[in-house]
């Protein structure tokens, strides 16, 4: 083990816990569209479903647990794992483990979402799993994290790449809110609106810290990667992960809430503040293509880290802006809200991720993709279904907004006007569950090969030796 | 030397400072709120809710209400009004004062029923101060607090919603958006509890056109033996089950009535008045008995 390890071998000790979580998460990402579509279909026929189990309440909370908790989280894991030992130059710290990690958590998921569905939803946004579900995830994730962290301290190459900044501090924080969250909103609940005030925070950690440290962890290391150039300024990037983490947890409280006002006040000063770490990331990228977009199209992987860029800016913009108290009495308590987020999840995150999955599952099964034009197909599905959700959600939102200002709008006159703009997003909704099936079937199409390709050549040497044997007989 | 600890540390404190910010403080500061006192009423506010509205708030939350009703009413901002209620015997003089603060104020303008409001502004020092010349004029005037915002004109609420009305309730969820109406005040507008019940069963029966869905498994069709349930649901047309059957609610949508007519604000706070009379100038040195400082905005 002293030796400094191949990358053939590390993507060999990597290859089964991260082909389980890669294709969980697309599971996670078809079930989550699935969802959010029929979600949808509420909005077109309110009484289509008409049953408790899909009440539209819990229809919404597991799509966006599916694709926080299913899909977020493992694939944000996957990279962390495969990143940790690629530039340690290390195999991955028992492997058997951190796959059990992985089963744990996605038990812990499907538990979660048949919680909801049964009624047992937490009723805070964004962490909707019952406490009885939370409780076998973390376990899961703790194998998972304590693993990453071990393959981390037994690295070979001992400096840090500013990547391995972002994951380690995401591998701990989560930990660190998700147990604080479960303490203080299930296990032993605090009182009253308290209760809101540590939900927001957790749930703006949860997008706006852990999946921006993680996500921009894999922005640093693929945009030089791809596009074979240097990261601009080792000490930029660096200065954005400090910023982050010091003004990124502070955001997401709205001006509405019924807290005393500092509260939303200083969530509002955080909201502003998280744009310095978003301007200086910026600079960073900008500096590193050398003002040269264009490179960002040159690769199918770039254009999904593109993109991701794009919407990281852009929702942080939108948080920002939503945040300040004049903006926020038009956007609170409208569709800009899930615009937003739904652009910092699905159009950030997850897009960045779907460039890590198609970069390190060929090399985990050391195969090529047969075609990159099926990914091509997935980038533009999920491109245009980001920009069919995003945009109707926000101008809907606005528009919602300025209705509700006014009191001599009829309170249904504006739900039958944000009802337009929300049937267009249903088409988004279905273009991101066929981009969901592209990447599912380009995963799952690759590994089958690779394991039909290894079940052959284990068969013909089998039967070699019965043939040498028969003929020596 | 080696970094790693420090590095560590600090980048401990960073992530950790949202968390002071965000969970110890204000669970020492929101966390510890307790009942206090109506103004200028004195009853104790807020009671926890009576009976099965608390079942009913766990039915909300199982069914997910929270998805798209929100319960947080806004304020954007507070007026005061001078209202006359006895005009004296000098009118001249009293006009002549309205006149000042109000340019185009005319004699004509005191024509009707008093007490009547004849002077609005954002700054109350205005408003006291044309109390005050009113008072000299040999009128009599109050100086009235009115809570301002789309929301409250809208008839969602009498005032703005504030920590102290969720402190018994537990979960508390706020909501995020407003996919359907604010319900922070619902109780009020709404009491009718057959109504609540018709409304869950069948929205579009009750507000025309409702995007809402119907949540009709809170309610169980019924044999009827004997005599009707009088807690059957009176529905008619294509609603209305065959004849012999009845409509019930089951105990879920019960509770769910039960929580939703107990959401009612109507109690003016220190901190979140309702309409009411402001207390006297600061100018007479005693305090008025029952009087707020509502918080100028």
């Amino acid at each position: 083990m002293n030796a400094v390890s191949k990358p053939s071998e590390i993507d060999v000790s990597c290859r089964l816990p991260l082909l389980v979580l890669f294709i969980s998460a697309a599971v996670w990402l078809i079930i989550g569209s699935v969802f959010g579509f029929l979600g949808s279909l509420v909005f077109h026929k309110p009484d289509i479903f008409n049953s408790f189990w899909f009440s539209y309440g819990h229809l919404a909370a597991v799509k966006s647990t599916s694709l926080l908790y299913g899909a977020g989280i493992q694939l944000g894991l996957a990279f962390t794992l495969w990143l940790f030992c690629r530039l340690g130059r290390t195999l991955l710290a028992q492997p058997i483990l951190v796959t059990v990690g992985a089963g744990l958590w996605n038990l812990g998921v499907t538990v979660g979402v048949i919680g909801i569905l049964a009624g047992d939803a937490t009723g805070f946004e964004g962490f909707d799993m019952p406490g009885y579900a939370n409780l076998i995830a973390f376990l899961g994730y703790l194998l998972i994290a304590i693993f990453a962290v071990i393959t981390l301290h037994e690295r070979r190459e001992r400096p840090l790449f500013v990547s391995q900044w972002f994951l380690l501090a995401a591998l701990f924080w989560f930990a660190w809110i998700f147990s604080t969250a479960n303490l203080t909103l299930l296990v032993f609940p605090v009182r009253g609106v308290t209760q809101a005030i540590v939900a927001w925070w957790y749930s703006a950690n949860l997008q706006i810290v852990w999946f921006g440290l993680i996500g921009l962890g894999a922005v640093f290391y693929f945009v030089p990667k791809l596009t074979n150039r240097e990261v601009y300024s080792q000490n930029l990037a660096l200065f954005t992960f400090w910023l982050l983490i010091l003004f990124g947890g502070w955001s997401g409280i709205p001006n509405s809430a019924p807290v005393p006002s500092w509260i939303p006040a200083l969530s509002t000063v955080g909201a502003v503040l998280t744009l310095i770490p978003v301007l200086t990331f910026a600079l960073s990228i900008h500096g590193t293509v050398e003002g040269k977009y264009s490179s960002f199209t040159a690769n199918p992987l770039l254009k999904f880290v593109g993109i991701g860029v794009l919407a990281f800016i852009v929702a942080s913009l939108m948080n920002a802006f939503s945040s300040i108290v004049q903006t926020s009495q038009i956007t609170d308590l409208t569709w800009f809200t899930p615009a937003k987020t739904q652009l910092n999840t699905y159009g950030f995150f997850i897009m960045v991720m779907f460039a890590a999955a198609y970069y390190i599952v060929p090399q985990l099964i050391g195969m090529e993709f047969p075609s990159p034009k099926l990914i091509n197909a997935h980038f533009l599905l999920a491109t245009a279904g980001i920009v069919l959700i995003v945009l109707p959600f926000a101008i809907g939102g606005i528009v919602q907004g300025y209705m509700l200002q006014n009191p001599a709008n009829g309170f249904l006159s504006i739900a039958k006007t944000s009802l337009m703009f929300l049937r267009v997003s249903t088409m988004g909704d279905l273009l991101i569950l066929l981009g969901h099936l592209a990447f599912f079937f380009n995963v799952i199409g690759l590994v089958r090969q690779f394991y039909v390709a290894r079940a052959t050549a284990a068969f013909a040497a089998a039967t070699a030796e019965i043939g040498s044997a028969g003929a020596k007989a | 030397m080696n970094y790693g600890p420090l590095i560590f540390l600090a980048a401990f404190f960073a992530l950790a400072s949202s968390w002071f910010g965000f969970v110890l403080t204000p669970q020492m500061q929101v966390g510890q709120l307790q009942q206090t006192n109506t103004v200028p009423d004195g009853v104790t506010y807020p009671l926890g809710r009576p009976g099965i509205a608390k079942q009913g708030l766990d039915v909300y939350r199982a069914n997910g209400c929270a998805a798209c009703h929100s319960q947080q009413v806004r304020q954007t901002g507070i007026t005061s009004e001078v209202r006359l209620t006895e005009l004296g015997t000098n009118r001249t003089a009293v006009v002549k004062a309205i006149a000042e603060v109000k340019s185009g104020f005319s004699d004509t303008d005191l024509n009707g029923s008093l007490p009547l409001t004849v002077f609005k502004t954002d700054e109350k020092p205005r408003s006291d101060a044309l109390a005050k010349a009113l008072a000299g004029a040999g009128a009599k005037a109050e100086v009235w607090i009115v809570p301002l915002g789309p929301d409250l004109q809208r008839g969602w609420g009498k005032r703005r919603t504030i920590a102290e009305d969720f402190i018994f309730d537990s979960t508390v969820m706020l909501g995020s958006q407003r996919i359907g109406p604010d319900l922070a005040n619902v109780g009020s507008r709404l009491p009718d509890a057959n109504w609540q019940l018709r409304h869950l069963y069948a929205p579009a029966s009750e507000v025309k056109d409702s995007p809402m869905p119907p949540y009709r498994f809170l309610f169980e069709k019924r044999r009827i033996e004997r005599v009707r349930s009088p807690d059957a649901l009176d529905l008619t047309g294509q609603l209305a089950p065959e004849p012999g059957y009845e409509i019930v609610p089951k105990p879920e949508a019960r509770a769910l009535v039960a929580y939703l007519t107990s959401l009612q604000v109507n109690e003016s706070l220190f901190e979140a008045p309702l309409t009411l009379p402001a207390p006297a100038p600061a100018s007479t040195n005693a305090p008025a008995a029952g009087a707020t400082n509502a918080p100028a905005k």
